[in-house]
């Protein structure tokens, strides 16, 4: 199993330094020269002109050389300073990164505490009324986009009800009810649209394996259908259930930056959204990276979960 | 009285292109001890018939007439929770498919003692301690360590000899294989099914032998039913069948068998044709499109298994009409 670690671990390391190749383009591929912009909107006087920038922000070297100076910094911690605020992006980044792995980890919990049991219903009862229902609800879920759902919460129950969700983020260590509170209406919702895909597969999956002979087996040493489905079925059906969680990463922390902005959290969806208006090109470079990282760590947690559920990866 | 006696058990399955009879009025007895083996060519309703003895058709199949009657007890008018009670307690099963029959993400331990701590309610402390002994029994060596060793680390022959310890963990009353060395090797075809006598006969269990293999009847069995195409059409004890076998489709059979003082450079016989199509199931005897004797009223009529001699059952109105 160590070894099994170590050998996932080692294998990021190619992908890591992709990721920080494409990062490192992606922001050179945007439109417009930088400089430019940046002279326009930082409002700084003709008397500095591009050369003085371009020294001062290293723009002045050949671009691998670029490059390495800046995977350099980064491996010193060093990911460059707001252009407008003028702190560290590592700062900013340690401020934001918790909440919106709270967040995160908020909506992961509602959408497999939704998907599971209902996938694992919806395929003991294939083709009855629950089933059904549960099917209905889930290509609800996928069609709805969570922002809209998310403008519905805070305009009609304000309408009705005069209620709206809370928006006021509170430190989670300062008053952990007041944190729970507001980042239960996002939550549930990011949870809600993560958690159609997942429910459908975890259905398929469950059909199938309910199909195989050692479940048969199962069932002819005189096990009740609910040890079936959670002893013998449910880790076989998960295999490729969790893979599916895995590629769902984009799309949580995508889905996390609009939610954000929606309830007003102050996660790194929020900082992002700002540094990209405002320009504000090493906190998007700072941004991007670390969810490159995550999406990555992600991937890495799915497939350690792959060798515990799967003992042929184990071996 | 039998330990098991099935009477006129039909099996139908709803299918996309129409209801298939896969068992037609089976009846047969199974006695205390006793070895029984189930023969037939693929298709022929084998599996389905000791499927249902366990109602573990799945919801495509219905039993749609007849009795299986154990120890006394209809199991066709047992609630689920009664069969489930009875299913690895005191009738186990053993499955054709070795590589697919044991769930890939459990230990082997842990699969061999579920059914003891299932209905002995014991520990699984306690469970896993009497699987590490029959681990030994069916002769897989180093038990203690294989207890913990997953299905994937073993070969087929180890697999179907940790089914073998897994439908003798409760000593049941009737162990059903259905065609326990059909995906082994020949090599150790022999080996596992001398093992699952031996302790069959240790246990004084009876035992089901479902084959497609005329040569593993006559060393193992002491009873022998013939089916096709749903139905049973000759039974009699293992000795009786091999010299006097008396249906044609029996005779086909044992003339597919290769023989060790057969001439040298002949040719084994088959049966000409083709399985029937259970959808488009011939009228009268379903043997009649292959049946070497097949005469006018087979066409017509439906054979129903006669005693001809003592403790010797055929279907077959060709031969009644000639003899
Ligand atoms: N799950 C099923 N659905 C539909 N038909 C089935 C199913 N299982 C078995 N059958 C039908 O029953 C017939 C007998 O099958 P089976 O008992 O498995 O034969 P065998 O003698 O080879 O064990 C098959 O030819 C098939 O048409
Ligand atoms: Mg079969």
């Amino acid at each position: 199993m160590h070894t099994f670690i170590i050998r996932r671990i080692l294998a990021l390391l190619p992908t890591l330094i992709f990721t920080s190749i494409i990062v490192f383009a992606s922001i050179r591929l945007i439109p417009g020269d930088v400089i430019d912009l940046m002279l326009a909107q930082n409002d700084i006087s003709t008397g500095n002109d591009r050369a003085v920038i371009e020294a001062a922000l290293g723009l002045d070297k050949p671009i691998y050389m670029q490059y390495f100076l800046w995977v350099g910094d980064i491996l010193q911690g060093d990911l460059g300073r707001s252009l407008w605020q003028n702190t560290p992006v590592t700062e900013q980044l340690a401020l934001t990164l918790p909440i919106t792995f709270e967040l995160g980890a908020l909506a992961l919990i509602v959408a497999l505490s939704v998907a599971i049991p209902i996938g694992i219903y919806s395929a003991m009862k294939q083709d009855t009324m629950g089933d059904y229902i549960a099917r209905s609800f889930s290509l609800l879920m996928l069609a709805i986009p969570s922002f809209w759902l998310g403008t519905l919460v805070m305009v009609f129950p304000s309408v009705w009800w005069r209620w709206a969700p809370p928006l006021q983020y509170t430190p989670f260590l300062e008053d952990p009810l007041a944190n729970l509170a507001h980042m239960f209406v996002p939550a549930v919702l990011l949870g809600l649209s993560l958690s159609a895909v997942t429910m459908r597969m975890t259905r398929t999956m469950m059909l199938e394996v309910l199909r195989q002979d050692y479940i048969r087996t199962a069932r002819a040493k005189g096990l009740q259908e609910n040890i079936v489905v959670l002893r013998h079925a449910l880790r076989n059906c998960m295999i490729p259930v969790v893979t599916l969680i895995g590629l769902q990463a984009p799309l949580l922390i995508g889905g996390a930056v609009i939610l954000e902005q929606i309830f007003v959290v102050p996660g790194m969806g929020s900082l992002l959204l700002e540094a990209v208006f405002q320009r504000d090109y090493p906190v998007v470079t700072g941004v991007f990276l670390v969810v490159g990282v995550a999406i990555l760590l992600i991937n890495l947690v799915v497939d350690l979960t792959y060798g515990f559920l799967d003992p042929k990866v184990r071996h | 009285m039998s330990l098991l006696s099935i009477n006129n058990l039909s099996v139908s399955f709803q299918t996309d292109r129409g209801v298939v009879q896969a068992v037609d009025q089976v009846s047969f007895d199974v006695d205390a001890g006793e070895t029984l083996a189930i023969v037939g060519e693929s298709g022929s309703g084998k599996s389905v018939t000791a499927l249902s003895i366990l109602q573990l058709l799945g919801d495509a199949g219905t039993i749609s007439d007849g009795q299986i009657v154990f120890d006394g007890q209809n199991l066709l008018d047992l609630p689920e929770k009664d069969i489930r009670n009875i299913r690895g307690d005191r009738i186990a099963m053993i499955f054709q498919e070795p590589m697919s029959s044991l769930n890939p993400v459990l230990t082997i331990g842990k699969q061999v003692a579920e059914p003891i701590w299932l209905h002995r309610k014991k520990t699984w402390n306690e469970a896993l301690d009497q699987a590490e002994e029959l681990i030994k029994k069916v002769s897989i060596p180093d038990a203690r360590q294989r207890l913990d060793a997953y299905p994937h680390q073993f070969s087929g022959g180890m697999r179907q000899r940790v089914m073998i310890a897994m439908a003798l963990a409760c000593e049941p009353k009737l162990i059903i294989a259905d065609e326990p060395t059909t995906a082994l090797d020949v090599t150790v075809q022999a080996q596992i099914l001398s093992l699952l006598k031996n302790l069959t006969t240790e246990l004084n269990s009876a035992l089901i032998l479902i084959t497609h293999d005329l040569g593993v009847v006559a060393r193992y069995a002491d009873r022998v039913a013939v089916m096709y195409g749903g139905r049973i059409v000759e039974s009699a004890t293992a000795a009786e069948l091999y010299k006097h076998p008396k249906h044609p489709y029996t005779e086909g059979l044992m003339a597919s068998i290769p023989t060790l003082d057969g001439e040298p450079g002949s040719r084994l016989q088959t049966i000409e044709g083709q399985p029937p199509d259970l959808l488009h199931m011939p009228a009268g005897c379903a043997f009649h499109p292959r049946c070497p004797y097949a005469a006018e009223i087979c066409k017509h009529a439906k054979p129903s298994l006669k005693e001809v001699e003592a403790n010797h059952f055929r279907a077959c109105v060709g031969y009644e009409s000639i003899s």
